[in-house]
């Protein structure tokens, strides 16, 4: 079997201007932040990125890499509003396709079964279609309901957190929620996992029941293991979310010095100096 | 002897009667006074009520408001979970709008144009697949012509006109229960689905309700909220509440 271990680097280097990005996790929680802070560094951009969205969205709209998002919300959960999302919405930066949430995971179902659409209830009668153009409704061959046909939401890439993971790409959750996460990754061209730990195969079936085991490795293409790479979002049990960097993301966004000052502080080393920052605390 | 109820309790009595005859469904409150409101059905006339710790869990019990591990697990309710109840209607959930309108359209995506925002608020989030999906109510903490609004910016929760014309799919489960303020209760069964005040809380004046409210209400059979039972009250202020969180939220 395949050893698929590679940097969080390596990950980006497979990357390309203009793909269609789905992220996994879900608001604040288990985002593969360590991946999204590699995006950052990179020169990619005028990506299309798919998730259910947290400070993955305001890091990657702060640095100017989307052209367009998709998602059902953006929140930080504990904070309601995420700011680079809000000022890039209402500076006008990005184009959207905003959907109810149920519709969203519809799509990506979709996706993953390689049918053109999956229909739904969620959306009649809101401003999703109206702000959705390209959206249809389908009629029943067997009664007479009219239902949205939620087209599939085809990603090229799809990257993930866990908390453990094989060098095959096995891995499992080890929280309350899987989140979407395997949806995201069949509904994926190419799929790669971030992880807590890696760990051999055999001690990763006994890292939890065997239904925490989320991804097999036909849904992974590449595993990087990266400690504490989802920060500053949660990862239960191995740590919860740091409410306090992320008040200091949210005051760090209030202004131009102030968001230089953080982003020279923690985003402008590699993943190694971010989390050494991060050790430091967040008062320099 | 007990002392009278705050306006904070008054809203928390008028969210739990929102649960009233739903029976063993999914209580599904967004906000503090909603949890109070939902968690005070379940202790007295709804006990067949599940809810959720707002994370993956159903809880067993009914604890205090912050404080959920203190109760026993009934069930695994991750989000692809809430998604299928929602999709197959046992459910019954109260959103918070930042605008409600006549006909109970509910925004709480942006204000402005969807394609030009002045303020970027959450997204859709859930409200367009509940909204025609199962009962929604809605409570709004502060009352103001600003949140009840002639017309959303942006339609997020269906309210009756366009469920209606979206057709029998849209219809066909939509029901917008109530909606709760912290001047009063409101509900749709006027002949048209439009607003109509249901009642004032004790020490609110209908005109008060009136004026910030920027559409016409039906005020006609308006009446006085009810006042809690002793019970119930201590039930919020000993075993639900005891922090009293609920007054930071609605003030007297």
């Amino acid at each position: 079997m395949r050893d698929k271990r590679m940097t969080v680097d390596e990950v980006v280097s497979q990357l390309a201007d203009g793909m269609t990005i789905g992220i996994g996790g879900w608001g604040s929680r288990r985002k593969p932040m360590a991946l999204v802070r590699a995006i950052l560094r990179s020169s990619l951009r005028d990506l299309t990125v798919v998730t259910y969205g947290g400070p993955d969205v305001g890091l990657l709209c702060a640095a100017g890499k989307v052209r367009e998002l998709i998602y059902g919300f953006v929140s930080l959960d504990s904070i309601p509003y995420d700011p680079w999302f809000r000022h890039r919405r209402q500076t006008g930066g990005i184009a959207v396709r905003e959907l109810d949430e149920g519709m969203l995971q519809c799509g990506l179902r979709a996706a993953g079964h390689r049918l053109p659409f999956l229909p739904i209830r969620a959306g009649l009668g809101s401003d999703v279609p109206s702000t959705d153009p390209q959206l249809r409704t389908v009629r029943s061959p067997y009664d007479d309901e009219e239902l949205i046909a939620m087209p599939a939401l085809h990603l090229d890439v799809a990257l993930v957190h866990l908390n453990r993971a094989d060098r095959h790409g096995n891995a499992c959750y080890l929280g309350p929620d899987p989140y979407f996460d395997d949806l995201f990754c069949l509904a994926a061209g190419r799929r790669y996992v971030s992880c807590e730990r890696v760990v051999d195969t055999g001690e990763l079936g006994s890292c939890g029941p065997p239904q925490s085991l989320l991804l097999n490795r036909l849904m992974v293409d590449g595993v990087v293991e990266t400690p504490g790479g989802a920060h500053f979002t949660s990862c239960v049990p191995d740590y919860g979310r740091d409410e306090v960097f992320q008040q200091h993301y949210v005051d760090a966004a209030a202004d131009g010095e102030s968001w230089q000052a953080f982003t020279g502080r923690f985003l402008s080393g590699t993943e190694e100096e971010y989390q050494a920052a991060v050790r430091s605390g967040v008062a320099s | 002897m007990t002392s009278a109820a705050t306006r904070a309790e008054i809203c928390a009595i008028a969210c739990a009667d929102l649960f009233a005859g739903d029976g063993e469904i999914l209580a599904s409150p967004m906000g503090l006074l909603p949890t109070l409101g939902a968690r005070l059905a379940k202790l007295t006339t709804e006990p067949d009520l599940l809810l959720s710790d707002g994370e993956a869990y159903l809880l067993a019990d009914v604890p205090e408001l912050g404080n959920n591990s203190s109760s026993d697990v009934e069930g695994w309710l991750p989000y692809r979970k809430v998604f299928d109840i929602v999709a197959h209607g046992r459910r019954h959930v109260v959103m918070g709008a930042n605008q409600i309108d006549r006909y109970g359209n509910q925004n709480i995506s942006c204000i402005g144009a969807h394609a030009h925002p002045t303020r970027q608020l959450l997204g859709f989030r859930g409200a367009p697949g509940n909204t025609v999906n199962h009962p929604t109510s809605y409570w709004i903490p502060r009352h103001s012509t600003r949140v009840f609004v002639e017309s959303v910016d942006v339609v997020s929760g269906v309210g009756y006109d366009r469920a209606r014309a979206a057709g029998s799919s849209a219809q066909r489960f939509h029901q917008i229960r109530r909606v709760v303020s912290n001047l009063g209760v409101f509900d749709f069964n006027t002949s048209d689905h439009s607003m109509r005040l249901v009642s004032t809380h004790p020490g609110v004046q209908q005109d008060d309700v009136v004026q910030q409210t920027s559409f016409p209400l039906d005020t006609r059979d308006a009446g006085e909220t009810r006042q809690p039972s002793d019970e119930e009250l201590r039930l919020l202020r000993e075993v639900l509440d005891p922090r009293g969180l609920r007054e930071r939220e609605v003030s007297s």
